[in-house]
């Protein structure tokens, strides 16, 4: 009665099943897209039913720069993927890193962005409706980006070490998907902050 | 093989000192330990959340009573619901799915074995937290005291004019980290599920446990991030003066009962799926029978999941929604039906013609069966949403759902404790003592329940610390009270029966009832591998297969 019985002899010609990090993966971007899609909901629902000012046409200007850079990161991040798994680690080096100054790049342009509408034009989280969802989407993905570029500097790190080797090119293309997710949010986070809602 | 098994698992054991088998289960990210971590810590808060509950049921026995002040009384509400919700159910099937999920589809471990034990203490310290506003409520300088906004925390009454202090506070801040510790626990389950299946067990050859929380898995990762989301706005709202809730800069209460709700039905279907695995392990193996329409029973539990996402503001008809937002609810409030009326017709398909054996897991899961039923009916009357607007917010849907959970899920979860538990243990429970447990908690439960439905057409109204002589409700309140202290004497008896059968019980065997999944091929307890090899399966039943090699399952599926 005991596992005695059961036998290897009926295996299959071959069995296998999706990887491990991959679905992982994809089970927290679930989860993220429907934190994002209540924060989104909240702002779209808001727009437009401030009763003090300033609103979104008087004070926010298009972030064209950093949009250009964080989409563009994703090409350079899926170009170092494509280079770990050729084996090429200097070529990954390289692409790693231009994906992470892309990303920094980003995160100055919303933290200038930021400084300009606190000093200069005086939005705060609590001066309306407006600020308090804009600060809170918009700092939700810029929070996702910093945890991402956390993840891509303790990469950046190993891979100058020469610790990150070919071997690992499954785990950085599973990383990879996270990083892809955040620039998606941002399409998503740009239309409604700064077309719709403007 | 099997030799090989207990061989590898007498080296395990030995007298080791105390301390350092505590410290074991402290840093352990095995599956089995975690998995009854969680039970116990559910254990320990269902005995805290049933006094809650049974301090209200005293003061309400007698109009006029003075046994808690009204302030206290809002306090013990809301502990009673956030607790029995998220630190009792939520535990209990997440600490069932952990100890069963690996064992029953054949592997040796979850597929992120570090997250699980993180999801585990994030859990147990959302409890700690929320338990802690009684010390620190008012922060430390004062006396503490419990929030006691309700446990959906409708805005305004969160706002900060409206809740001083901090206790509003610690029930947001151990949502919001026992709902990550959820959402970590339910990536573990979707993964686990698909990836780390045993040679052979294709989704089609899966027990129902598991396909059952993978969709409980699925919704938890689409349901528990809204909540997650309200409560960071909640926070942003009473700490840096945001404005999500704040009606007077135009921010919108409602919109809080819409992210709540999203959240607050599909945790229904988070709670009872699982509840319906339990059912469809243990009443097969008890009637003898072969599950009765898998793939039906798989494409409704998937149907229920989808639905279960578009019906929350049946939750919120007595707002003053416009015409079609109540249609479009009340109809899919409806059409929910469907899929568990099927799931009904499939249990009691299994039954039909089988050799019904009522041990004490049966008795529990056949109760469940009518009790469920009744609880749905219940649940089309609310769901109607003319009925709805004369009964909401009275005891009638405090009736309605806690004979969804208690009569649903806790029946269902007493069922798997009794049946899973001499395989977590290696020993056989009190088969007396269950009986007894079975039927006080039975009788208690109907006392309480059946007719707190009455007060509550009556115009009773939920939440209330006290009320009027004369209208007819005093001899109802009186039941119900007295049924809680025959459930209260039912889960004591419970309880004792587990400490019997861990220092008493008799050695269970590896497969005491003669079932048919995994995890009854390996010891009991099993050795912290699980399988010395890794088993494959060619049907739904492996251990049938092995049991009568001569007519195996696989000739048929």
């Amino acid at each position: 009665m005991s596992s005695a019985a059961i036998t290897q002899s009926a295996a299959g010609p071959e069995w296998s099943l999706p990887s491990r990090g991959r679905v992982g993966m994809g089970s927290l971007i679930a989860a993220e897209s429907a934190i994002f899609t209540i924060f989104v909901v909240a702002y779209l629902f808001y727009v437009g039913k401030d009763v003090s000012g300033p609103s979104p046409k008087d004070v926010l200007e298009v972030p064209v720069f950093g949009t250009i850079c964080l989409l563009s990161s994703s090409l350079t991040i899926h170009l170092a993927v494509r280079a770990l798994r050729a084996a090429k680690i200097g070529a990954f080096g390289l692409w790693w890193f231009v994906t992470m100054a892309l990303g920094a790049i980003f995160l100055i342009g919303t933290g200038r962005e930021w400084h300009r509408l606190i000093y200069e034009r005086g939005l705060t989280i609590d001066s309306n409706l407006f600020g308090t969802t804009y600060y809170s989407l918009v700092g939700l993905h810029a929070f996702h980006v910093t945890a991402g570029l956390a993840g891509i500097l303790l990469v950046m790190v190993l891979t100058l070490v020469g610790k990150v080797q070919v071997e690992h090119s499954e785990r950085v293309e599973v990383f990879s998907l996270y990083w892809h997710f955040v620039d998606v949010v941002w399409v998503i986070v740009f239309t409604v902050v700064y077309v719709i809602g403007r | 093989m099997s030799s090989e098994t207990i061989a590898l698992g007498a080296l395990d054991g030995g007298a080791r000192p105390i301390s350092e088998r505590l410290h074991d289960w402290v840093v352990t990210v095995d599956h089995k330990k975690l998995g009854i971590l969680y039970l116990l810590y559910a254990l320990l808060f269902l005995v805290i959340g049933g006094i809650e509950a049974t301090m209200m049921r005293i003061q309400l026995i007698v109009p006029h009573n003075s046994f808690v002040s009204p302030q206290v009384f809002n306090r013990l509400f809301t502990m009673h619901g956030t607790t029995m919700i998220f630190f009792v159910a939520m535990p209990l099937v997440f600490g069932f799915g952990t100890y069963l999920i690996p064992l029953m589809i054949g592997t040796r471990d979850m597929a992120f074995p570090r997250l699980n034990a993180m999801s585990f203490w994030l859990t147990a310290f959302g409890g700690l937290l929320l338990y802690f506003s009684f010390l620190g409520g008012s922060g430390l300088y004062g006396a503490g005291n419990a929030p006691d906004v309700g446990w959906f925390a409708y805005a305004p009454l969160t706002a900060r004019a409206f809740s001083p202090g901090h206790s509003s506070d610690f029930w947001t801040l151990a949502l919001l980290v026992s709902g990550i510790g959820s959402i970590g626990a339910a990536v573990n389950f979707v993964t686990t599920i698909l990836c780390l299946r045993c040679p052979g067990m294709t989704l089609a050859r899966m027990p129902l446990l598991a396909w059952l929380n993978l969709v409980m898995g699925g919704l938890v990762i689409l349901a528990v991030s809204p909540l997650t989301a309200a409560q960071l706005m909640l926070l942003i709202d009473r700490y840096l003066g945001g404005h999500f809730f704040d009606t007077q800069a135009g921010g919108s209460a409602v919109l809080w009962m819409h992210f709540f709700w999203v959240f607050g039905h599909p945790e229904v279907y988070v709670l009872v799926i699982p509840a319906f695995a339990f059912a469809s392990e243990i009443i097969p193996v008890f009637s003898r029978k072969p599950i009765f329409g898998y793939p039906v029973m798989v494409g409704a539990t998937v149907a229920i999941g989808f639905i279960s996402l578009s019906v929350w503001a049946h939750h919120m008809f007595t707002v003053g929604m416009d015409s079609a937002g109540n249609t479009f609810f009340v109809l899919s409030t409806m059409i929910i039906a469907v899929p568990t009326g099927i799931k009904i017709f499939n249990w009691l398909g299994t039954m039909w013609g089988g050799k019904i054996q009522f041990t004490a897991p049966m008795m529990f899961c056949v109760a469940f069966l009518f009790q469920f039923l009744i609880a749905g009916l219940t649940g089309i009357m609310l769901g109607a949403a003319p009925f709805n607007w004369q009964l909401s917010a009275s005891y009638f849907v405090i009736a309605h759902f806690h004979y969804v959970i208690v009569g649903g899920i806790i029946f269902t979860i007493f069922g798997a404790f009794y049946y899973w538990l001499p395989k977590m243990s290696g020993r056989m429970y009190n088969q007396t003592l269950a009986k007894w447990h079975f039927w006080l908690f039975f009788i208690g439960f109907h006392l309480t329940f059946d007719f707190m439905h009455i007060p509550g057409i009556l115009g009773m109204p939920r939440r209330i610390y006290t009320y009027e002589p004369g209208r007819g409700w005093e001899i109802w309140n009186l039941i119900v009270t007295i049924g809680t202290l025959v459930q209260g004497a039912g889960v004591l008896v419970f309880v004792s029966n587990l400490i019997w059968t861990f220092w008493k019980g008799e050695p269970a065997g590896n497969d005491p009832w003669d079932a048919w999944t995994l995890e009854w091929s390996t010891t009991s307890p099993p050795p912290d591998y699980n399988f010395a090899v890794i088993p494959v399966v060619e049907s739904r039943r492996p251990l049938w297969d092995i049991k009568h090699p001569e007519d195996p399952d696989w000739k048929y599926e």
